[in-house]
């Protein structure tokens, strides 16, 4: 053995060096993730001591007499995330099929723009909602959905109100979240193999058969990752739902209601809550941060069924 | 060619340009007898898969591809505007290099053509697709697998399976673009023997580097070379006694 065996630097010594580095790294994330739970348990214990597992139905939120639930803010949050990943997924889907069949220049253009689109702050995409959006919905789409659809007679749209309200943030989380997710799907659909195409129109498919039919199902995991990737931003999305869905603490009767989410409850009570309330706001994030947790593990599980069944394992 | 052949596929003054304008075929002219099996043989790069890809126009996918000349099949020029391109392609089927199984079940890949293309009863497209996997020589060797996935099967099994999904169709043409080329030695003579039956239903083109297989299987070649036909004659003559001298160098081995 040479010199250079003895020194720090010598190969098996920087090897262990970097797995140590690596396994480090690796450990952060669940170390983060642990430490964030028990923090929030922590935080949340004197909430679920108070209340119990009633809070999780409690629908009454009355910061005189100290009683808080947190069904309407649970409700709200999975309503408007539902609601926008409705509004955003066939949109995205379409633009992505026609970014990557458009000419390359053109292509190029707009595929950066939709990039560009998802680096927007989604504090703009509050201002925006609220300075215009709002108008426009109270004055042209709720009145047009109501009176001239005359939706307003079933259930889910009734009387239309001031614009603010679960639609309204529906709509604004679905303009966020639509560029992530088409631009995963682009992504998923520049992959699918040329051949693989070429045979679905070599049987006289149409290009939305072959799109709907064989992209789609080729590339099933990817679609869904966009999709996730959206529903996660959608959940825990504050500022821009803060802006316009009315912050008020009570279920939806309707889609006019105004309303709030788990997350526009933190952001609008945070700075004054002290005693029982933070308590409460802890274990709304707790609630939250499992929510999100969730959606993750249910998806794995169904890529994990799906993929079995398609033959890939 | 046999005076008492039908034409099926009749192909005139075929020039083809890739985008840039860089020609790819020069004035071809060729006529393919219909319920035969032509090859197309010659080295790399020298218009055999592209000269195949416009009978199904299926080269219009691609930005900047363009054909010029007449190719009539049953008489009608599809290289004509008004053409039904959907029709086009169920009628012209095509199988290419790689198996390439839909992402779906065994049974939807060979129903889905069915499904697409014509108005059955489930009990019709369970018979059809019966039909066909027996067409593939596949049946007995994917019946109790039907609803696996495509993708699990071999892939001589895959090939075959992409070729019951292009007879489920009812094509009256089959297209094969060097079909065995990613397959082992057995799976290989067993879609060379599933290719000679398919002679009696359907008017096959097969492209293939292997002469072998030209010649075991074939009734008649065209030996294309730098994007021209250089010779088309009956497979015997061809491989016996060719015209060219281009052709003899190429069928000995002495380059390719």
């Amino acid at each position: 053995m040479n010199d250079s065996g003895k020194t720090l630097l010598n190969p098996a010594c920087t090897d262990r060096l970097f797995r140590i580095a690596a396994a480090g790294s690796a450990l952060l994330a669940p170390l983060l993730l642990a430490a964030l739970l028990v923090q929030l348990g922590i935080g949340s214990a004197p909430a679920w001591r108070e209340f119990g597992p009633g809070f999780l139905i409690g629908t009454e939120w009355d910061p005189v007499r100290n009683v808080y639930g947190a069904l309407p803010a649970i409700v709200g949050t999975l309503l408007t995330t539902a609601l926008a990943l409705l509004f955003a997924i066939p949109p995205a889907f379409v633009t992505a099929l026609r970014l990557v069949d458009a000419p390359p220049g053109i292509g190029e253009i707009l595929s950066q723009a939709l990039d560009l689109l998802a680096a927007i702050p989604s504090v703009i995409y509050g201002m925006w909602g609220l300075f215009v959006l709002v108008p426009i919905m109270q004055d042209h789409v709720q009145p047009f959905l109501s009176d001239t659809l005359g939706l307003g007679k079933i259930p889910f749209f009734g009387e239309y109100g001031n614009g603010f309200g679960f639609l309204t943030a529906s709509l604004i989380l679905a303009l966020m979240i639509l560029p992530y997710i088409s631009a995963v799907m682009r992504n998923v659909f520049r992959m699918t193999p040329a051949v693989l195409r070429e045979s679905a129109f070599g049987i006289g498919c149409t290009r939305w058969e072959t799109a709907k039919d064989i992209v789609m199902r080729y590339g099933i995991r990817g679609l869904l990752g966009g999709i996730f990737i959206g529903l996660g931003r959608a959940l825990g999305e504050t500022m821009a739902v803060l802006f316009v869905i009315g912050n008020v603490v009570a279920l939806p009767e309707d889609l006019y209601a105004s309303g709030t989410t788990i997350a526009a409850t933190l952001a609008n009570n945070f700075a004054e809550a002290d005693g029982i309330l933070r308590a409460v706001l802890f274990a709304l994030g707790l609630i939250l941060l499992l929510l999100a947790l969730g959606v993750q593990v249910l998806a794995h599980y169904y890529l994990a069924l799906t993929g079995a069944g398609r033959g890939e394992r | 060619m046999d005076a008492d052949e039908t034409i099926k596929i009749s192909v005139r003054h075929l020039n083809f340009y890739y985008a840039g304008g860089h020609q790819a075929l020069f004035d071809n002219s060729i006529d393919i007898p219909a319920n035969r099996i032509t090859a197309v043989i010659g080295p790399s790069g020298c218009g055999k898969s592209t000269h195949l890809r416009v009978y199904n126009r299926i080269f219009e996918l691609y930005r900047g591809q363009r054909a010029e000349g007449e190719v009539r099949i049953d008489g009608k020029n599809i290289l004509d505007r008004d053409i039904d391109v959907l029709e086009l392609r169920r009628k012209v089927g095509m199988i290419f290099q790689k198996p390439t199984p839909f992402p779906m079940s065994v049974f939807d890949n060979v129903a889905y053509p069915m499904r697409l293309h014509f108005k059955l009863s489930k009990r019709e497209i369970a018979d059809r697709v019966e039909q066909a996997l027996r067409g593939a020589s596949l049946w007995d060797e994917v019946k109790d697998k039907l609803k696996k996935s495509g993708l699990a099967l071999s892939g001589g099994q895959q090939q075959r399976l992409c070729i019951a999904r292009a007879i489920a169709a009812e094509p009256e043409i089959l297209l094969m673009d060097e079909p065995t080329s990613a397959v082992d030695p057995v799976a290989t003579l067993k879609i060379e023997d599933l290719v000679l039956q398919l002679r009696d239903k359907f008017t096959v083109v097969i492209v293939t580097h292997n002469m072998q297989q030209a010649s075991r299987i074939s009734d008649y070649t065209a030996f294309f070379y730098k994007g021209e036909i250089v010779e088309f004659d009956k497979t015997e003559t061809i491989f016996t006694n060719p015209s060219h001298k281009k052709t003899e160098e190429y069928i000995t081995g002495r380059f390719g």
